[in-house]
């Protein structure tokens, strides 16, 4: 009985989270489309998110574009088959490594900011504030923060995409000696509009995954200034392991038949 | 709604967290244009009395009745439509530190959109210096402030929106005994001004007997005196004897291991 025990309180705990983040998300969704709307504080979060993550987000997908020609390269050099290099590059970049590089650099920026900036808003009493000046905290800080990882991981992705197929190009020409106009036809020739799609969704949904763990552990952190620290590496942690693991999903969903 | 319905009534209320009781029936009322400070060591339930009345936190038993409406169970949207005849000064000011002080003070005006951003800083202006701050200070950050400055700050937010009930957490915590006194003295003089109901919880007896028309004692979760404040040195009540001379020996006992 002993062993049994603790199983059974981590399952229930574990299936009480998953209850409450639920009814969280759903709630904080909810005021997404349900006037007032705040849009000084949605503007602000989308710069936060989308324009301010843009240097970090834009260097990881230059090098990344960079490394994987560089290691296609000598993979295929012993095949022969140099000329797959352009496709393995965007392909790459576009259905998984833009978003998912780019969700978790986002996560270890922003999500780590959020769930500081709200559990401190906690522990201070200021969300209490909110509520006795009749904002809803979930409205005046979830909902936004929630729309603008939605909005603006797609397009900082979609940029990403652009600047790691670029980092591939520069590496494969003038380090690899590719002719331009073959490798940007290779490029374009083997990409298909689904996959830029299928990785622009994957973004908007792991910008939803980052955003809502930020504000989720933010918004429940207690006990002073260690909550709000262990509330910041939850944030992150499970941003992080969320956005691998829905990225299979997703992938399953978009590309097997 | 009768003439003579107070303005907040409370009956039976009753707050626990798991096994531990907090608040074991608490009856109260509060009539119009009163101030009330409620007194009691820490960790007695003030703040939770505090909570359930704001709506914070829901009561498990009895019944809150503002302007004889009752507000338990109340839906978000109406919730927040009661809100609005509320002001409440928290303990540590609670400034929201992403906005400059004028925007504190003027949130409610602007979240509400009850005014342009132009007209809110006026009032805000107006609200500071009702709390005697200079226009000077409204485009500064709250990290900027000192202690006292914060909490003035928090009480001009709290009457910007001319509330008809304004609440106080300890309003004189961590400042030294002369900033608390001036507090005292805004806080008297404002609830009187904007001839606003006063709710205050305390464990500052100075504080208590400048703000207060009636004082009440809490202990173990329950009021066990109320009275005007001019007779609180002849109470007569074991607890509140030992309460106001500070004593460490009496009916109450601190869960205080030796």
């Amino acid at each position: 009985m002993m062993i049994l025990q603790p199983i059974g309180r981590t399952f229930l705990q574990f299936v009480g989270t998953l209850g409450r983040l639920a009814l969280f998300s759903g709630a904080a969704l909810s005021h997404i489309v349900r006037p007032p709307f705040y849009a000084r504080v949605i503007l602000r979060q989308m710069i936060e998110i989308g324009y301010l993550s843009m240097p970090i987000v834009g260097l990881t997908a230059l090098f990344t574009g960079m490394v994987l020609a560089l290691q296609s390269y000598t993979g295929f050099a012993r095949f022969s088959a140099e000329g797959a290099i352009a496709n393995v590059v965007v392909l790459s970049m576009t259905r998984e490594l833009g978003p998912v590089l780019g969700g978790l650099m986002v996560a270890g920026r922003i999500g780590a900011a959020m769930a500081a900036e709200i559990g401190t808003m906690r522990v201070t009493e200021q969300i209490d504030a909110l509520e006795t000046l009749s904002t809803n905290p979930l409205k005046y800080l979830v909902a936004p923060r929630l729309l603008a990882g939605l909005t603006m991981l797609p397009l900082l992705v979609f940029v990403a995409d652009i600047i790691g197929v670029f980092g591939g190009y520069l590496v494969s020409i003038y380090k690899l000696g590719f002719n331009p106009a073959n490798y940007l036809q290779n490029t374009w020739d083997f990409l298909q509009l689904q996959d830029v799609i299928s990785g622009l969704v994957k973004a908007s949904v792991f910008g939803f995954i980052v955003t809502l763990m930020g504000c989720y552990h933010g918004y429940h952190s207690a006990g002073g200034a260690q909550g709000v620290g262990s509330a910041t590496t939850n944030a992150v942690v499970s941003a992080s392991i969320l956005i691998l693991c829905f990225d299979y999903i997703l992938t399953e969903m978009f590309f097997a038949r | 709604m009768s003439a003579a319905a107070p303005k907040i009534r409370l009956k039976g209320v009753r707050k626990s967290f798991d096994r531990k009781i907090v608040l074991d029936g608490v009856d109260l009322e509060v009539g119009v244009g009163e101030s009330v400070v409620i007194i009691g060591g820490s960790g007695v339930g003030k703040s939770v009395l505090l909570k359930c009345i704001l709506g914070l936190l829901p009561p498990d038993a009895g019944s809150i009745q503002i302007d004889g409406q009752e507000v338990i169970g109340l839906r978000s949207r109406d919730r927040e439509q009661v809100n609005r005849k509320f002001g409440m000064l928290f303990q540590g000011a609670a400034l929201f530190d992403s906005l400059p002080v004028w925007e504190n003070v003027a949130f409610g005006l602007l979240a509400q959109k009850r005014a342009t951003r132009a007209a809110a800083k006026e009032i805000a202006i107006a609200k500071l210096s009702q709390v005697g701050l200079g226009p000077e200070v409204a485009d500064l950050s709250p990290a900027e402030l000192s202690g006292g400055m914060k909490k003035r700050v928090g009480l001009a937010r709290a009457i910007a929106s001319e509330p008809e009930i304004i609440f106080f957490d300890e309003p004189t915590t961590g400042l030294d005994p002369i900033m608390s006194d001036v507090i005292n003295d805004l806080i008297a003089k404002i609830t009187r001004d904007v001839g606003a109901t006063g709710l205050s919880i305390t464990h500052d007896m100075a504080s208590a007997r400048k703000i207060s028309d009636r004082i009440a004692m809490i202990h173990a979760g329950k009021i066990v005196w109320s009275g005007p404040t001019s007779t609180i040195d002849k109470s007569g009540n074991d607890y509140v004897d030992q309460f106001i001379h500070g004593r460490a020996e009496g009916p109450i006992k601190m869960a205080v291991r030796l």
